[in-house]
């Protein structure tokens, strides 16, 4: 699976693309792999402040339950609401599913996640491949 | 640091670990078996689920352990030990039952098998293996009873589902159709004569589980013509997951969750498992005095009417937050495609219809007591 390269990454598995102001925020394909089937996504609502490095949510397959933490801090502004009646397109497209859109309040955060090269080369160490 | 490596616990593997690595499954840690929890090659969870709910599936028991108790008093070393009434078995015949602690807890739940006149196996849990044997062999010892454990001896393969009769009809010359519902035979399968085949299983789905010698080759050349003759049935290789949530659906218990050494048969809802007018097993008057004292809990089922799943140790709260009880098992329920869990709760919240709420991540979420189980199998076939 490719890591588009205008994303980046976290350790915890999160992608995030920024755009100008404005940044959208999903799981990606090794998370959804590792999580296997997803059947329940919660997310915070429109409005909510979230912070770098914290919660913000949790997905859930039928084995496990998994929290989600923000790569970058900023106002939710949109929340992918297709993804409460269909969590499985998760599992179908992890890059094109977003959960979240948010203004960030500091564009600096972007700066200490890692490139898709950096990312697809901790998740191969994880991994053990 | 080595000290630590040297108190590490072996990790177990049963004779089909190293197939389970080359089809790709996940593997995880279960009670210190190393065993597949999926196989992406059957399609996740899910899919495994479904396939048992509609078609079959196959699969890897053999971390299930195995007691035989034969001699002059294996009948009443059993009836002393365990809580069901052996004494009704015909050989061929199992029954559903537990080992109960003086306390009227669990040590185990067990199937009950009558091989023959003088001649018992109890199948038992992985994570309590050494725990049954153990208790088994220290309270039989006054009757003239051998006990054996034979809990390496077999490779356990579980086929499951409504075609699983279909299937394994193929690879046997035992007519199938004779045996019902938690009875068992012995016959040629793969070819490997006198396998013992019994239909059961832990999914609340038609289903036979059979038992082949353990060692490697045997025991992956049958798991592969299983896989290879259920092809044309849609038969997929399942993994503990599905495993946990068929049962779940089925309101079958699991040992460490609704059964425990601190939850009596009558808070489990096991009354009709249990024999009472069978006098002088472990446990009996413990259960006596349990029942004339009143259930203070029970086990319920829960479906969530808000969105939330409820998941093993979550707290129940009443409808205004405060703590009643507690999540036993909870998931997603991948046939039903509702999200389900059993919990005990007090005698007063137990009614069909009672309204509590399940505490996910600091929130109250609400859920209902609905009728169990929460599945129940057509009644063909």
């Amino acid at each position: 699976m490719a890591y588009p390269s205008d994303y980046k990454y976290t350790k915890e598995h999160e992608w995030i693309k920024a755009d100008g102001g404005n940044a959208t925020i999903g799981i990606t394909d090794y998370a959804q792999q590792s999580l296997g089937d997803i059947v329940f996504v919660d997310l915070p609502k429109v409005g909510a402040e979230i912070t770098v490095g914290k919660t913000l949510g949790s997905v859930e397959s039928v084995k496990a339950v998994s929290d989600l933490y923000a790569p970058a801090s900023g106002t939710v502004t949109e929340v992918n609401g297709a993804l409460a009646t269909a969590p499985e397109q998760i599992n179908k497209d992890a890059h094109g599913s977003w959960m979240l859109k948010i203004k960030l309040s500091n564009s600096g955060d972007l700066n200490a996640l890692l490139s898709a090269a950096d990312y697809e080369k901790f998740v191969a160490e994880e991994s053990g491949h | 640091m080595p000290a630590a490596e040297a108190t590490t616990p072996l990790i177990r593997k049963t004779a089909l670990n190293a197939l389970h690595r080359q089809m790709g499954a996940k593997m995880v840690d279960f009670n210190g078996w190393d065993m597949p929890v999926e196989y992406p090659c059957s399609g996740g969870i899910i899919a495994e689920h479904n396939a048992v709910r509609t078609g079959v599936g196959i699969f890897d028991v053999s971390h299930m352990g195995d007691i035989r108790l034969e001699g002059p008093q294996a009948l009443d070393a059993v009836q002393h030990i365990s809580m069901n009434d052996a004494s009704r078995l015909a050989i061929g015949q199992a029954q559903y039952s537990a080992v109960l602690y003086p306390q009227g807890t669990f040590v185990d739940d067990v199937i009950v098998h009558r091989m023959g006149e003088q001649d018992y196996l109890l199948v038992i849990n992985a994570g309590t293996r050494e725990k049954d044997f153990n208790w088994v062999w220290q309270n039989t010892k006054q009757f003239d009873c051998k006990v054996t454990n034979l809990s390496d001896d077999f490779t356990q393969i579980a086929i499951q589902g409504p075609k699983s009769a279909k299937l394994l009809q193929k690879l046997t010359d035992l007519d199938l159709s004779a045996v019902k519902f938690y009875w068992f035979t012995h016959g040629t399968v793969c070819g490997l004569k006198n396998i013992l085949t019994s239909r059961t299983g832990y999914t609340a789905e038609d289903g036979f589980e059979i038992y082949i010698p353990s060692d490697e080759s045997t025991s992956a050349r049958v798991w592969e013509e299983v896989l290879e003759a259920g092809k044309e049935f849609g038969a997929v290789a399942c993994g503990l997951g599905s495993r946990n949530t068929l049962r779940l659906e089925g309101k079958l218990p699991l040992y460490g969750h609704e059964i425990s050494d601190s939850i009596n048969v009558w808070e489990a809802g096991l009354d009709r498992f249990c024999k009472m007018e069978k006098t002088g097993f472990i446990g009996r008057p413990a259960l006596e005095q349990a029942k004339a004292a009143g259930l203070k809990r029970t086990l319920v089922g829960l479906e969530m009417v808000e969105r939330g799943i409820a998941r093993d140790g979550y707290k129940v709260l009443n409808e205004s937050g405060r703590e009643i009880g507690y999540v036993t098992s909870g998931s997603y329920a991948p046939f039903l495609k509702k999200n389900i869990a059993m919990a005990y709760v007090p005698m007063e919240f137990s009614a069909i219809g009672s309204s509590v709420k399940v505490e996910i991540r600091g929130q109250g979420v609400k859920a209902q007591v609905v009728p169990t189980p929460f599945y129940k199998r057509p009644k063909s076939s």
